[in-house]
């Protein structure tokens, strides 16, 4: 970390989006965290991504649980109401937040131990419900402030710093995410920025729950030989099934989805995410298939990566449950309370 | 032989059933032809935790005076559930009744001599009337009650009626209900000695009083209080609280036009979840609330220290049961005190409602989401089984259409666009209080990280011990104005106050309006203080201060309301004498009676001091 602040002053030539403004407007406080963890990488991609879109930061909320990955918040969209709520607990306090005010867009950053342990209940349900949500898991397989023990996602026989081996098997919370019910999974690396910002894009775009699972290593603690997260690890087994390029003008193309070739996807509010593919018989919108392909690579040894499940019609919570349009946090009295002539029918069918 | 019990509107019948039986309903229809009467009932069920085949009664205590509280012991036993017979039998008071299936002979053993013993074969009806099994089950029920309309001189126009409107709509069902009810009405008065001793005479005792559960009122006082959003976990005795919102909101919040919701209910996957979600949804400005009994309240520990800490609304009712661990699932009891007042670690205090009946419940209900974004804090509205699952006769609930929602210190995009200071835990008005924001209300002002870390006045995270020790202070500050802002507690003092003082609180009290009544019958001067909220008004240790004794009546082991009021006014514990009731069953007017009597004796026999010997 550094402790000198940023100035806030910028070039006059700094690149505005549609909104006016400038990358620097996404920008949070300066992180705490170690240089060159993987984490503010993705900081750095969510700020690209946000800016990218034209959100505007005020209409994001960003709610995490408790860890290194928990933290980041702080380090991205300062202009963003934040929620640094209990460990594991992120995914309910989202979930509540998004039925309050359907309006805003929710990030929910968490880490592998806050998910894939204390959390793995609340991820879960929170994926089977479809909350309108990009949940992001910084996946690093250690617990960083406690000082490095394993954490649930670590791989079997992967070693630990002081050179212990791992003897448990990994949770893969991305599969999990699949055969929950996510209508949206991918797995980035927060060393290649190019797949990532592409991926939160369209994971902001899509309605339901997105799930990232984003390998990102912990210098401090998970970035030796003998490490299965760290950079140079994840770098060589690095197994892309796609890439894409995400676009907001709405134009729904038809086009053949042949092998190595790019075919366009229309997400439900009509924006498009074109995708190259580049493993060979790879469907992305078979989730069977799905689970099996990321099974049989990391059997592998490799780290599939990419766009893995889409399901680009999913309906949200909000539609399971079939709540108004308005946000209910911006209803009154008159639409809340059914005031005193409805009280007497009520006490009428008592007697 | 004692002489035959003889009462007027003034008597306990009780039915033991086999759970499943659908007895339920007969036994509704019962105690529902009595208050139709005129004569005001108070109903309990007493259920195991279980669906089907285990013993369960349900009590009516007929009271011409409308005492809601239970009377203990029973006049009139009707046992239909082999299993508990023996038990059944013990509890019959002496010139009592028992009105029993005769069908199959029962050994003069099996009976008391000191019982008056109405034998009918009702097995033996329902056999030569029907064939269908269900049919002979559920009709056994009915005949049942038209026996004792005889035995009790009922009027038969009265149940008809009901039967009536029982099954509206339903109307293939009416006749054969009707048929069964004079089929045992009219065996009962050919073969039985009717009436008994016992007779419910028409009145004007009911006026326009309802018939409804605590949790169903304090349902629909959620939806009176502007809730839009509910996540819980089933535990009983709490699910139908929740089951009763969304039927409410079924019919009160369904938009016309659209058809769409104005509200959204999610059943949680823990507790834990349930409290999370609440805390979200307010945190995010909608009226949010869960509900449990005690062992939700155990898991939810930590998010209640955040929304405490981070100073998040939210509202939470505990219908609790008896305790610990799984406890007395379905039993009652006022044994979560302590565990929600200072709920998960570190220094926390909670704000706790006490409402004492269904009426109750529905405004305490409602209030509490005021209260809960007034002071940014979990509000909890205490109530148990007792008053949670058992429907009670109370005034009608009144709404005032002129209130407003009080949505606390919202501060909006005008006044951020305004200039006016935001410190999230800034105290601007001098009350503790400090302002809020929504997520999303303006582009450049108002955002702020919430969290669960100690932080400044403007929300930044700070360690620093004064930083620390200013905003811990300032949450002692907004609990003290809590005091005034939750419902006084309710005093009944004569002219000239008494020696003694008894202090109860919420499902205790209509016992304890009957025991004052008998305390004045007999001459015994008592004053009395309901608590009606958490944290103690002044008032309340005033009043201790006023009494030589004061007997604190509660229904737990601990004592834990004696604890809060020593903890929180420093009052000398010698100074409170203890009436606890905890065996599960709702406390008596007679248990109270008696037990104060005892200790009041005591006190007027010995000196309260000694005086110091001379020197």
């Amino acid at each position: 970390m550094t402790y000198i602040a940023k100035p806030k002053f910028h070039h006059p030539k700094l690149a505005t989006n549609q909104l006016g403004f400038t990358h620097r407007d996404y920008e949070g406080a300066i992180s705490t965290l170690c240089a060159g963890c993987g984490h503010d990488s993705i900081s750095a991609a969510i700020i690209e991504a946000c800016f990218e879109l034209d959100l505007a930061p005020h209409r994001v909320a960003k709610l995490s649980g408790i860890g290194c990955s928990s933290k980041t918040p702080t380090y991205f969209l300062g202009q963003s109401h934040g929620f640094n709520s209990v460990h594991g607990r992120m995914p309910s306090v989202l979930t509540g937040a998004n039925l309050a005010n359907r309006e805003l867009i929710y990030f929910g950053v968490s880490g592998d131990g806050d998910s894939a342990s204390i959390g793995l209940g609340q991820f879960a349900h929170s994926i089977r419900r479809g909350v309108n949500m990009v949940y992001i898991v910084e996946n690093n397989g250690v617990y960083g402030l406690t000082k490095g023990q394993f954490s649930a996602t670590a791989d079997k026989g992967s070693r630990s710093k002081k050179g212990q081996a791992n003897s448990d098997e990994p949770i893969d919370l991305a599969s999990m995410a699949i055969l929950l019910g996510a209508s949206f999974v991918a797995r980035g690396f927060s060393g290649d920025k190019t797949q990532l910002v592409p991926l939160i894009k369209a994971a902001v775009e899509h309605r339901g729950a997105a799930f990232l699972d984003i390998i990102s290593p912990c210098v401090a603690f998970n970035n030796h030989p003998g490490s299965t997260k760290s950079y140079d690890y994840v770098r060589e087994h690095n197994e892309a099934v796609n890439s894409l390029d995400f676009m907001v003008p709405r134009a729904p193309i038809k086009a053949d989805y042949q092998p190595g070739t790019v075919a366009p996807v229309t997400q439900h509010d009509g924006s498009v995410i074109n995708l190259r593919k580049l493993a060979g018989e790879y469907d992305l919108g078979d989730r069977a298939a799905a689970m099996r392909y990321v099974a049989e690579r990391e059997k592998a040894g490799e780290i599939v990566t990419g766009l893995l499940y889409l399901d680009p019609d999913a309906i949200d919570l909000h539609e399971h449950l079939n709540t108004v349009e308005m946000p209910l946090n911006a209803l009154g009295d008159a639409e809340l309370i059914p005031g005193s002539e409805a009280l007497d029918r009520f006490n009428n069918s008592l007697r | 032989m004692p002489q035959p019990i003889t009462a007027t509107n003034d008597f306990v019948v009780k039915f033991a059933n086999v759970n499943g039986s659908g007895s339920a309903s007969a036994n509704l229809l019962f105690a529902k032809s009595i208050m139709r009467m005129g004569v005001p009932v108070a109903t309990r069920n007493i259920f195991p935790s279980n669906i089907q085949g285990l013993p369960t009664w349900y009590e009516v205590r007929v009271s011409g005076k409308g005492y809601r509280g239970r009377r203990g012991g029973v006049d009139l036993m009707v046992p239909m559930n082999p299993q508990t017979w023996d038990h059944d039998i013990a509890e019959i008071e002496p010139g009592g009744y028992v009105f029993y299936d005769s069908t199959r002979p029962i050994p003069q053993s099996r009976f008391r001599p000191d019982i008056n013993i109405i034998g009918m074969p009702l097995t033996e009806i329902v056999n030569g009337a029907y064939t269908d099994s269900r049919q002979r089950q559920l009709f056994k029920n009915i005949i049942y009650v038209g026996a004792l309309s005889a035995l009790l001189d009922m009027d038969p126009a009265v149940i008809e009626t009901l039967i009536g409107e029982q099954f509206k709509g339903k109307d293939k069902l009416i006749k054969p209900n009707l048929d069964a009810l004079h089929m045992g009405r009219d065996y009962a008065l050919q073969h039985l000695q009717c009436p008994l001793g016992l007779k419910v005479e028409r009145a004007d005792a009911v006026g326009d009083h309802i018939f409804i559960d605590g949790n169903n009122a304090a349902a629909l006082g959620a939806v009176y209080g502007g809730a839009s959003f509910c996540a819980w976990y089933p535990i009983t005795p709490s699910s139908s609280l929740a089951e009763s919102f969304e039927r409410h909101c079924r019919r009160f919040r369904v938009d016309k036009a659209t058809g769409k919701n104005r509200f959204a209910i999610v059943q949680a996957e823990d507790e834990l979840a349930s409290i999370g979600m609440v805390i979200g949804a307010a945190w995010n400005g909608s009226r949010a609330f869960t509900t449990t009994s005690g062992p939700g309240i155990s898991l939810m520990q930590e998010f209640l220290g955040l929304a405490y800490f981070a100073e998040i609304p939210a509202v939470l009712f505990d219908v609790q049961r008896g305790g610990p661990s799984t406890g007395m699932p379905t039993r009652t009891q006022q044994a979560d005190l302590l565990s929600c007042a200072y709920a998960s670690h570190g220094d926390t205090k909670h704000v706790m409602l006490f409402p004492a009946d269904p009426k109750e419940a529905f405004e305490m209900g409602a209030l509490a989401f005021d209260l809960a974004d007034r002071l940014q804090t979990p509000i909890f509205v205490m109530l148990d089984l007792d008053i949670g699952m058992n429907e009670s006769l109370v005034p009608p609930l009144k709404w005032d259409d002129a209130h407003r929602m009080d949505r606390g210190k919202v501060m909006t995009a005008d006044m951020l666009e305004a200039g006016k200071d935001f410190g999230r835990y800034l105290d601007v008005d001098g009350d503790g209080i400090p302002y809020r924001t929504l997520p999303g209300t303006h582009p450049k002002r108002g955002a702020f990280f919430t969290r669960g870390t100690t932080k400044d006045r403007y929300a930044k995270y700070s360690e620093e011990g004064p930083v620390y020790v200013d905003n811990m202070d300032r949450l002692l500050k907004k609990f003290n104005t809590a005091k005034s802002l939750v419902p006084a507690p309710e005093l009944r003092e004569g002219a000239e106050p008494a020696k003694a003082g008894v202090i109860y609180f919420g499902s205790t009290s209509p016992a304890m309006d009957e025991a004052l009544d008998t305390f004045a019958e007999q001459g015994v001067r008592l004053d009395a203080l309901r608590l009606k909220g958490f944290p103690f008004a002044d008032t309340v240790f005033d009043f201790i201060a006023r009494h030589d004794q004061i007997f604190v009546v509660e229904q737990n082991r601990d004592a834990q309301l004696r604890f809060l009021i020593v903890n929180e006014g420093d009052v000398d514990p010698a100074r409170l004498i203890s009436v606890l009731n905890y065996d599960g069953t709702p406390i008596t007017a007679r248990f109270i009676v008696d037990a104060i009597s005892k200790k009041l004796v005591a006190a007027n026999v010995k000196p309260f001091r000694k005086k110091a010997p001379a020197p």
